[in-house]
């Protein structure tokens, strides 16, 4: 068993020797768009049941799907932003199936010729280090209707509000080899559409969901029979999936059995996965291109415009805060995941000590947001006034000590932290003649000590400056103490 | 009456727009019509109110001088469109209480125009067919022949029947492998299929989306052009409608065909057509020729592979079209335990045999291992087909056909579904083409049954088309009358 804490992520040590794991990810993200793919028809979250539906949505009788511009341009620039190929003409597919929701029996989807070929991504991992995840393709599909089953004891609800929203299906590449790697590829992926706003990432909303393939093999040998896990909304459940499920693999494989190909799900109460359907189940979808819909084809130039108009991208970003303000490159790539936080930042650390704004932002405020359990902009502490609290602690006027209390202070009042020095009077005493006489103070009181010292016992000099300090209820300029307190005991 | 009734379509507008007739004394002539002829089973729905409501309607214009193209003039509408607030079933058990709360483009287009509605006509169910025959309703009858029943044609029979019985004086149709022309043959009409894309397919119930195109049944070829003028034009809600102004097409039903170029084609003078129909065909060439026109030996070389092609392509689109026909938000449900089982009853009680054997075969093309070996083959000899055409038309304007390999059958009669497909055989390669093709009468086989020819022009050259067929009809002089309907 010691031999586990050794192990690194995406291994697993048998009975028979050390597995690896092998996952790819589909992630379905939503794009963010008013309307749905084919239809005018709202796209909005949360509304009642039934609202959202145009004639199209329901599939009456002759209707016909129009693709909304909009959404295809989303798409065009999410595979900008991966570095992919776009592909100047594209296809959309019927995938036929017959389901309550999905009421025109088949999705409109993409299948051989996607708007998006290949790309990649450079993914952070927690260790600090990169990895490259290969991006294999990206498609535009419709989203299905929902089905709620727990209405009625024998009846089924259908509620046909999300029924052809739009959503982009991010195919990796099975370049992942750990649930954590899994977890910082969807992170990145979720940082990316957010920054080019194509897509909202909110997961708990649904608009962003990964299907994991999962699969194990010794190293250096052939990729395994792979398990698909459906719809997980949570990177902690995706890491927690994948875990559990290639270690229920390896259990298999080290007990003579083989992996059956199928469709699971993750059970959130137990931390297992389960199966959905077989392969034998598997729908045969009878992909065949929509004859309702032309392909979509786009000019050179136009990809280019899409081109100019990118927002500067997590990557370039990080590059630039570690050469403009002369944080660590693990800093930055903590800072440059939301855009949100780059912007905080950018604003605060303008003109001031970079490695400090950078540490009182991760540390300090991102620790207290999650003590307080709010989110990033629920934060009662403005990016300004962050900046003006490192100033007051790069020109003295504070103590780091202080500035924590000063902090603390801002969490709960959301005043600037000048106004609450000034209201505390915790301004640091910086002048000689009031430190000398907390000094001689100090000397006073430990006559002791300071022959001890004097004889040669130089570890005491801590103590005299605590003291100092401490006299000063802490708003003494240490540097000014140290100073001035060497002076005096020569 | 029975003069108000002679008029045909062109002479009815001038006659209404003239204040020679009213609109209301023209439609309540049509209501009755269709009252004495119901024994054809043609009407699957009559709005008798609103056709008077519509007719006064018109009137006012008509005397407000204000009238649109069509002011005033009483047609009918095959069910495969749907019409607002009025019963729209496709004559399929499944949609037998649908009604929709929309209006089709095409059909919202005639009444913008002026027209008014009679009701809703009978066709082969999700027109599919060629006999009207697998209407859930029942059998439609051709008003030709007194003592026998035979069909009218589909799946746009009911149209065809109630025009030649002048129970409407024209009517819609949708055309797919030949669901216009084949049936206007039969019965002794014009039936024009417009190039694929001329007219809008929305709210057109769809069978198969890549081939299916509405157009005018009609008494002349004047009348077609009248009539397709109103229907045609782009539509933003359908994305394969083609975004060009079609020109009026009664500029050109005098130019005449001098010096124009007709191909025939020597695949469609094969064995299986009857001797009347090829008579017919060589007498509508000698016509074309002495009115001006350069005969050209013409070859279509694919043109063996058309129906076996279209038999793929068509069902595998139709097996995914009807997918929404699922009891679930519409039309007839059977409750049952399990989404599984309703789905099974619903569909299995209302479709008919026809529908599923289509819907089978389309789903067989399309399964996992011979998707590639039928559905891109058939796509590929679709490609093929198409290039045939092009080709021919680098040498010719228009190509001459027979309509169809045979006048109409007996119902009840052709049981053999593959010998039943065989109808569409002339009509098939323009349809896989998209091509616009038109069938007009041109005489009467040794029983008295309805002969049709068939021209076909290159894509959007309707213009062409018309002046070519006016030609052929005034050179012919067809001028039978369908008069075998049962008093």
């Amino acid at each position: 068993m010691s031999e586990t804490s050794t192990l690194k992520p995406g291994h697993i040590q048998g009975e028979t020797g050390l597995w690896e794991m092998v996952i790819g990810l589909e992630i379905h993200a939503q794009i963010s768009s008013k309307s749905k793919l084919f239809s005018g028809a709202s796209a909005s979250f949360g509304s009642e049941a039934n609202r959202n539906v145009s004639l199209v949505d329901a599939a009456m009788p002759g209707m016909l799907p129009v693709i909304n511009e909009f959404c295809v341009e989303q798409a065009v620039k999410t595979g900008l932003a991966l570095n992919a190929k776009i592909n100047n003409v594209s296809v959309f597919d019927r995938k036929n199936y017959f389901y309550a929701d999905l009421p025109q029996g088949y999705q409109i989807s993409q299948f051989t010729k996607p708007i998006v070929g290949e790309g990649e991504v450079i993914v952070d991992l927690d260790d600090g280090e990169q990895t490259t995840i290969g991006i294999e393709r990206l498609h535009l599909e419709q989203d299905a209707g929902k089905s709620l089953h727990d209405k009625h004891p024998t009846k089924s609800y259908i509620d046909l509000n999300r029924t052809g929203v739009a959503l982009m299906e991010i195919v990796s590449k099975p370049d992942i080899r750990s649930p954590q790697e899994a977890g910082s590829y969807v992170k990145k992926i979720r940082s990316i559409l957010r920054y080019i706003g194509a897509c909202d990432g909110n997961m708990e909303e649904g608009s962003l969901r990964a299907d994991c393939n999962v699969s194990v093999r010794k190293s250096g040998e052939e990729f395994g029979t792979r398990c698909e896990i459906k719809n997980l909304n949570s990177i902690r459940f995706i890491i927690q999936a994948i875990q559990s499920e290639a270690e229920r693999q390896v259990e298999i494989l080290e007990t003579g059995g083989t992996i059956d190909q199928e469709t699971r799900l993750f059970d959130t109460s137990t931390g297992e996965t389960r199966s959905m359907r077989s392969k034998e189940d598997a729908h045969d979808y009878r992909y065949f291109p929509d004859p309702d819909l032309l392909p979509l084809e786009f000019t050179e130039s136009w990809v280019q415009s899409i081109k100019e108009k990118l927002p500067e991208l997590p990557d370039s970003l990080k590059k630039r805060l570690v050469q403009d303000f002369g944080i660590t490159s693990y800093d930055a790539s903590i800072l440059v995941e939301e855009k949100d936080y780059v912007d905080f930042y950018q604003q605060a650390a303008n003109g001031r000590d970079g490695k400090l704004t950078a540490n009182w932002m991760i540390t300090e405020l991102f620790g207290a947001l999650k003590k307080d359990n709010l989110s990033f902009l629920e934060s009662p502490i403005t990016s300004e006034n962050l900046g003006e609290l490192v100033s007051l602690i790069s020109n003295g006027t504070i103590s780091g000590k202080i500035a924590k209390e000063v902090f603390s202070e801002m969490m709960k009042s959301k005043k600037s932290p000048s106004e609450i020095v000034k209201e505390k009077g915790l301004e640091q005493v910086s002048d000689d003649t009031e430190i000398l006489k907390l000094i001689d103070q100090v000397i006073s009181n430990n006559q002791e000590k300071v022959t001890e010292y004097l004889g040669g016992k130089d570890k005491l000099f801590g103590f005299f400056v605590g003291q100092v300090m401490k006299l000063s209820q802490g708003k003494a300029n240490p540097g000014i103490v140290n100073k001035l307190l060497k002076e005096k005991l020569k | 009456m029975s003069e108000l009734l002679d008029l045909n379509l062109v002479e009815a507008s001038k006659a209404l727009k003239n204040k020679k007739i009213s609109s209301l004394e023209l439609t309540n002539a049509y209501l009755k019509s269709i009252s004495d002829t119901s024994s054809l089973g043609a009407y699957l729905e009559i709005v008798e109110d609103k056709a008077i409501r519509m007719a006064k309607e018109s009137d006012k214009k008509l005397i407000d001088g204000t009238a649109r193209p069509l002011e005033g003039i009483p047609i009918g509408i095959k069910d495969m469109f749907c019409t607002k607030d009025i019963k729209t079933t496709a004559s399929s058990k499944i949609l037998e209480n649908f009604i929709p709360t929309y209006e089709s483009t095409v059909t919202q287009n005639l009444w913008n125009d002026g027209a008014v509605i009679l009701g809703k006509l009978s066709c082969d169910e999700f027109a599919m067919g060629s006999s009207n025959e697998t209407a859930a309703k029942g059998n439609v009858i051709n008003p030709w022949l007194k003592n026998k029943k035979m069909s009218p044609g589909g799946s746009s029979g009911g149209s065809a029947a109630a025009v030649a019985a002048r129970s409407a004086l024209a009517a819609t149709g949708t055309d797919t492998g030949g669901s216009i022309r084949q049936p206007a043959a039969f019965c002794g009409i014009t039936g024009l299929k417009p190039t694929y894309g001329r007219c809008s397919r929305w709210g057109i119930v769809a069978f198969s989306s890549s081939l299916d195109q509405a157009g005018p049944l009609t008494r002349t070829v004047s009348d077609a052009a009248l009539m397709l003028n109103s229907m045609a034009g782009y539509d933003q809600k359908d994305s394969t409608s083609a975004n060009l102004i079609m020109p009026d097409l009664m500029n050109y039903l005098d130019k005449g065909i001098k010096g124009k170029k007709i191909g025939i084609p020597k695949e469609y003078t094969q064995d299986g057509i009857s001797e009347d129909i090829v008579k017919f065909y060589d007498k509508s060439i000698d016509l074309l020729r002495d009115e001006g026109a350069e005969i050209i030996p013409v070859s279509l070389p694919h043109t063996k592979y058309a129906l076996p092609a279209y038999y793929i392509i068509a069902p595998a689109e139709a097996s995914s079209n009807l997918a929404r026909y699922d009891g679930v938000r519409y039309g007839a449900r059977q409750e049952a335990s399990s989404l599984d089982k309703m789905y099974e009853l619903t569909r299995g009680n209302g479709f008919g045999d026809e529908v599923k054997r289509r819907i089978m075969i389309g789903t067989y093309v399309l399964s996992s291992g011979y998707y590639d070996a039928y559905y891109l083959k058939a796509q590929k000899v679709r490609r093929l087909i198409k290039e045939d055409f092009e080709n021919v038309y680098k040498k010719v304007d228009y190509i001459l056909t027979p309509s169809t390999p045979t006048t109409s059958f007996e119902l009840g009669k052709k049981q053999d579904p593959l010998i039943m497909y065989l109808n569409d055989i002339f009509t098939v390669p323009a349809s896989l083409a998209g091509l616009p093709g038109i069938s007009l009468p041109v005489g009467l086989d040794k029983s008295g049954l309805p002969i049709g020819i068939q021209l076909i022009a290159n894509s959007f050259d309707e213009p062409g088309l018309i002046s070519t067929a006016r030609v052929l009809e005034r050179s012919i002089g067809f001028n039978f009358i369908a008069d075998g309907v049962a008093k």
